[in-house]
């Protein structure tokens, strides 16, 4: 029964990890970001969420409603000036620009929110769980973490796959100047599609600020987790990253079910295997992006 | 010339690739329903000249008006949204993506009108078939087709065609070409940049031909010989105004 839980908590962990991964998933397969300030950007909508939610309402569920939204304008915003001027000057100038807002971003929250953990509180569901068998346990909010990743990763892929916003999404990604020649204003579609991004970038903070307590740094230690379930899913297919995502939730359980500290280490050794066993990923579908 | 007015007009154009002058000081005009051919050897600057027209370049000096308004400055996207659609060089579609999607994306931003797909399947009756298939499994002039249709989904009135028989078979040029009295009958103006000048000069209303950024001879294809046109081409003889 303990592997039958560690399995279950694996795949929900997974969940987190895919839902984490899904924005740089997308600004890297449909723009050609490498966002290495990418965690920076998550933990900052969590700080987001502790500085308004006193003035809205305890319950931090609530700020699902407004970080999300907040976030897509600014990554639209973020989209139309910095990384896009950072874009057509060339793809290394994109690392060390999204480096350097990670730099920004940390020294920032440490200036605003000391380096003080904060979680975010959502009442008796921080806890509650239920016991689908004995010895099997489902935290109500672990579970909803996992729904909620399989709904953004299958929303984003729907809106990808059949509306017109996300077709021209798809066609800059193939072809940016054809995608001009064709009438698509590739500027403001990249724009759409960072809002995008960015909105599941601070579902993803949401989640683990609700999931764990958070530092200003904690943010790009988990830049590693969504890489790698990024390339274990398969560069640019959002499903992929959703299975990537739970191929290292399982390994970091599994991992801590054999020895409690060896849960990090099985992840990063699964990830290595997976390298050499299929380097193209699980998914690998960059033509289904 | 023909009676009606121009529709798009390029006044003196003169486009630069950093040090070098592609394009001197070269003007043109067509009009709807007209079928213009520019021709010229590699590196004449034929393309340079097509991309300019749809915003891919800013040109150095000189101006480009579509209906009236001045564009020079407009995005390429823009120029779409008004009614000027290229075809560019080496077909550029989505391949990830089907038939169905590149005109779908083709259409999205284009003017209203009555070009849908069903109207580009009268055209070319093989799409409809193939509408549902990845353009990657495509031939090259089946690609070529739907670069060519999904310009035509955005109702342009000015349709620019770049190269369109690079790299494609004598036959299946020959029946491209075929479809092109189809879109004047609409009033739509073509413009043809070729290499193939006895392709181009068959079907063209008119022709301008491009030595080294110049334009060294235009008129009606038949009030020259082939030789006249060989000589402007080549740049030999006295057909060459320097």
């Amino acid at each position: 029964m303990i592997w039958i839980n560690a399995i279950v908590q694996g795949l929900m962990l997974g969940g987190l990890f895919a839902l984490f991964a899904c924005g740089l998933s997308l600004l890297f397969g449909v723009i050609g970001v490498i966002n290495l300030a990418h965690g920076d950007f998550a933990i900052l909508g969590a700080y987001v969420a502790v500085a308004l939610l006193p003035s809205i309402h305890t319950n931090a569920l609530w700020a699902l409603l407004f970080v999300p939204p907040i976030f897509a304008l600014f990554g639209y915003g973020a989209q139309r000036t910095v990384l896009q001027r950072s874009l057509d000057t060339g793809p290394l100038t994109t690392l060390l620009v999204t480096f350097g807002l990670s730099v920004v971003i940390q020294n920032a929250l440490l200036e605003g929110f000391s380096a003080d953990s904060h979680s975010l509180s959502i009442g008796a569901l921080t806890t509650n769980a239920f016991h689908p068998a004995n010895g099997v346990v489902v935290p109500y909010l672990r579970l909803g973490i996992l729904l909620a990743a399989v709904a953004v990763l299958g929303s984003v892929q729907l809106l990808l796959r059949r509306t017109s916003v996300g077709r021209q999404i798809r066609a800059v990604a193939d072809d940016a100047e054809a995608a001009s020649i064709a009438g698509v204003s590739t500027r403001h579609i990249t724009g759409i599609a960072a809002g995008i991004a960015f909105a599941t970038v601070a579902l993803a903070g949401l989640a683990f600020g609700m999931y764990a307590q958070f530092a200003p740094t904690t943010g790009s230690t988990w830049l590693l987790y969504a890489f790698e379930a990024v390339i274990v899913g398969g560069l640019g297919s959002l499903w992929g990253t959703l299975a990537g995502g739970c191929v290292l939730g399982l390994a970091q359980t599994i991992g801590e079910q054999i020895a409690p500290t060896a849960g990090a280490l099985a992840v990063q050794l699964v990830f290595l295997a997976m390298l050499a066993v299929r380097p193209n990923g699980l998914l690998p579908a960059r033509a289904a992006v | 010339m023909t009676a009606s007015d121009p529709i798009l007009v390029a006044d003196n154009l003169t486009i630069r690739h950093g040090q070098l002058t592609a394009v001197h000081d070269v003007s043109l005009s067509i009009a709807g329903g007209e079928l213009l051919a520019v021709v010229g050897a590699n590196g004449a600057g034929k393309s340079t000249l097509l991309r300019t027209l749809a915003g891919l370049h800013k040109p150095a000096a000189g101006t480009i008006t579509l209906a009236g308004e001045d564009i020079t400055h407009l995005s390429t996207d823009r120029r779409v949204r008004r009614g000027l659609s290229l075809v560019p060089e080496g077909r550029r579609l989505f391949l990830s993506m089907t038939v169905e999607e590149n005109l779908k994306v083709g259409s999205a931003n284009g003017r209203p009108g009555n070009w849908t797909p069903d109207r580009v399947f009268e055209l070319f009756p093989w799409m409809r078939a193939r509408y549902t298939e990845q353009t990657a499994h495509l031939s090259g002039g089946e690609q070529q087709v739907v670069a060519i249709g999904r310009a035509l989904v955005a109702n342009p009135r000015v349709l620019l065609l770049d190269e369109i028989s690079l790299g494609l078979a004598p036959v299946v040029v020959k029946r491209i070409y075929e479809t092109l009295p189809a879109l004047l009958g609409t009033d739509m103006a073509v413009l043809v940049v070729e290499q193939d000048v006895a392709q181009a000069l068959r079907v063209a209303g008119r022709f301008q031909c491009l030595l080294e950024g110049r334009t060294t001879l235009e008129g009606k294809p038949s009030d020259y010989t082939a030789n006249q046109v060989e000589a402007a081409y080549f740049g030999f003889g006295s057909a060459v105004a320097t």
